[in-house]
């Protein structure tokens, strides 16, 4: 299912404890997360997002702590998908295991800018620029990855392959 | 083509007759791990898939290091959570506070991971083992759930690259110099996806804790793994070890001659000083000698990366018969018991607090903004730990510097960043 929303921008690097601060690590409860997602990249940033809106990054997004909170903060508060130009490692795991839609597109910060509207059609891998009416052509996950996607997450993944 | 000593353990894990870069495995684990942050949403993903026992519960580590003891109502019970699950699944190695240290330094010291060993935990700096020459990588919380369920983890084979260093070290330049510099030179992505095989005659001479604190920050240039091939210096540790929670040396691997690199990296350690890591990147590195109008208002001696024995006496060395300046507040926090009795024993804690500073039982604590030591606004930090990023230590308005033990030691005695020969 393709994913529409309007367009926030960060730069590059931006690391874990940007995306969810430490210093609300002391709870699982999502919501609560969420509320504080990306707080010290954008101090408001929670407050203005709106369901279905899209992250747009630089290189290295989610670099730094393995803190799966990260994904989930940006899942919870409604962001539907990530498109960044690199993505750290551990945040790109995390986010396939999670069920977050990310995308890795080259210049992402030259084609969008903020506030742009943008629709995401992961299985497709084409990124459409409405405002700009640009689309761009990005490279879909290898197919082990796809089949984690297509699970649900890899909870759901290993509960089929056990099963299997 | 050989195989460099990554794609060899990974190979013996995965059971395959043949292994590439870029291809996706399952790969069996010796070992995985989870902390009072990441474990609690492990367990809770690890109960809903209905599967009554852990798939090996001597394989399986968890540790309240982050917020514990615990600093908040909060944090208490997320520590309760890890404490309820290993009583329920009668799992030995978790480690409650007063037997706790901080899980990268207690794991090795409790003699958990082996040489050859695949080791993952949900936290970042799972990559220290490495030292050790096992392959240990950072997951997440849903990859501990999955790998406590079944005793695999999905890898993408990484690229691999050597970094060779050369010529002897400096006057107080440790490890945590050597990697700064290599994070300085490749940059916080600069290794991102990859293995960081590191060698030369530098490391073959390099004691334990200090490679423990190379491999420790793979991390911050974006490494899936450091690894160091065991040897001489990797026997004569397991060997010392007291507590060994499993017999003999594990497997020592090492690369092929003819194995296949992405990149290759020479460092002339002759030319390296001790560095600082400025803010808010672990690879902004300056030399200590050259930021000394950075005043500073608080030195914290601990952590994951630097916070073992030797770090200690190097610290102690530098503070022996001297005050911390007045206007400095110091937090030493040896990484596990043992080290702190050992500190005791030696007389070092004695040394920190005569010189006017806090010596706090084991913690991450201030490392990543817990606890023990937050900073204020517009207050700024130099620290062994491994990570200065917005916000790192407390506000996000305050400043944390990265160095060795010897750099932070002599800023304590100075109140601004100086190099260890000002003091010493």
């Amino acid at each position: 299912m393709p994913h529409k929303g309007k367009a926030h921008i960060f730069g590059d690097d931006i690391n874990t404890d940007e995306i969810i601060p430490a210093r609300y690590l002391h709870t699982t409860d999502r919501h609560e997360l969420a509320s504080h997602c990306m707080e010290d990249a954008d101090k408001d940033f929670a407050k203005r997002v709106k369901a279905g809106d899209i992250i747009v990054a630089g290189k290295n997004f989610g670099c730094g702590s393995s803190r799966e909170h990260a994904p989930i903060a940006i899942k919870a508060a409604g962001v539907s998908c990530v498109i960044a130009e690199s993505f750290a490692r551990i945040f790109f795991r995390n986010a396939i295991n999670i069920g977050l839609p990310i995308i890795e597109l080259e210049k992402a910060r030259e084609r969008i800018k903020k506030g742009d509207s943008i629709i995401v059609d992961t299985s497709s891998g084409i990124v459409k620029n409405i405002t700009r009416r640009q689309s761009y052509k990005v490279e879909k996950y290898p197919p082990f990855m796809q089949k984690i996607i297509k699970s649900g997450g890899l909870m759901e993944f290993i509960k089929k392959r056990k099963l299997s | 083509m050989g195989y460099t000593i990554t794609e060899k353990i990974l190979l013996k894990h995965a059971k395959l007759k043949d292994i590439h870069p870029g291809e996706f495995i399952y790969a069996k684990i010796d070992l995985c791990l989870g902390n009072d942050i990441t474990a609690p949403f492990a367990i809770e993903e690890f109960e809903k898939l209905g599967i009554k026992k852990v798939f090996d519960k001597k394989k399986v580590v968890l540790v309240p290091d982050h917020f514990a003891p615990a600093k908040d109502m909060k944090s208490a019970n997320q520590c309760k959570v890890l404490a309820r699950f290993a009583k329920t699944q009668d799992i030995k190695n978790y480690f409650e506070v007063g037997r706790m240290g901080v899980e990268h330094a207690l794991l090795p010291e409790m003699g958990l991971v082996l040489p050859g060993d695949l080791v993952i935990g949900a936290d970042s700096h799972t990559c220290t083992y490495g030292a050790l020459g096992a392959f240990s990588t950072g997951v997440g919380s849903t990859d501990l759930a999955a790998a406590m369920a079944t005793g695999e983890v999905w890898l993408k084979v990484p690229e691999s690259m050597k970094f060779v260093f050369f010529g002897r070290r400096n006057r107080w330049v440790g490890g945590k110099d050597l990697i700064l510099h290599l994070i300085g030179d490749i940059g916080v992505d600069g290794a991102r996806y990859n293995a960081m095989e590191i060698c030369g005659e530098t490391i073959e001479s390099l004691e334990m804790d200090d490679r423990l604190a190379m491999c420790n920050m793979a991390i911050e240039a974006g490494g899936k793994n450091g690894i160091i091939a065991p040897d001489k210096i990797t026997s004569r540790y397991l060997k010392s070890i007291k507590r060994k929670a499993r017999p003999g040396l594990g497997k020592f691997y090492s690369s092929d001659k003819d194995a296949r690199y992405c990149a290759i990296k020479e460092y002339d350690v002759r030319k390296i000083e001790p560095l600082v890591a400025c803010p808010n990147l672990p690879s902004n590195v300056k030399p200590a000698r050259a930021l000394k109008d950075i005043s500073i208002d608080q030195v914290v001696i601990g952590s994951c990366t630097n916070g073992r024995l030797s770090d200690l006496r190097i610290a102690a060395k530098l503070l022996r018969g001297k005050k911390a300046k007045s206007t400095v507040r110091l937090v030493v926090i040896p990484a596990t018991q043992k080290i702190y009795l050992d500190a005791v024993k030696e007389g070092l804690a004695k040394i920190f607090v005569e010189a006017g500073g806090v010596f706090s039982t084991p913690t991450c604590g201030p490392c990543l903004g817990g606890h023990m030591g937050i900073l204020a606004a517009g207050e700024r930090a130099i620290a062994t730990t491994n990570r200065n990023f917005t916000g790192r230590m407390g506000d996000p308005a305050s400043e944390v510097y990265l160095s060795n033990p010897a750099v932070a030691a002599a800023s304590a005695v100075k109140g601004r960043i100086a190099h260890p020969d000002e003091v010493l």
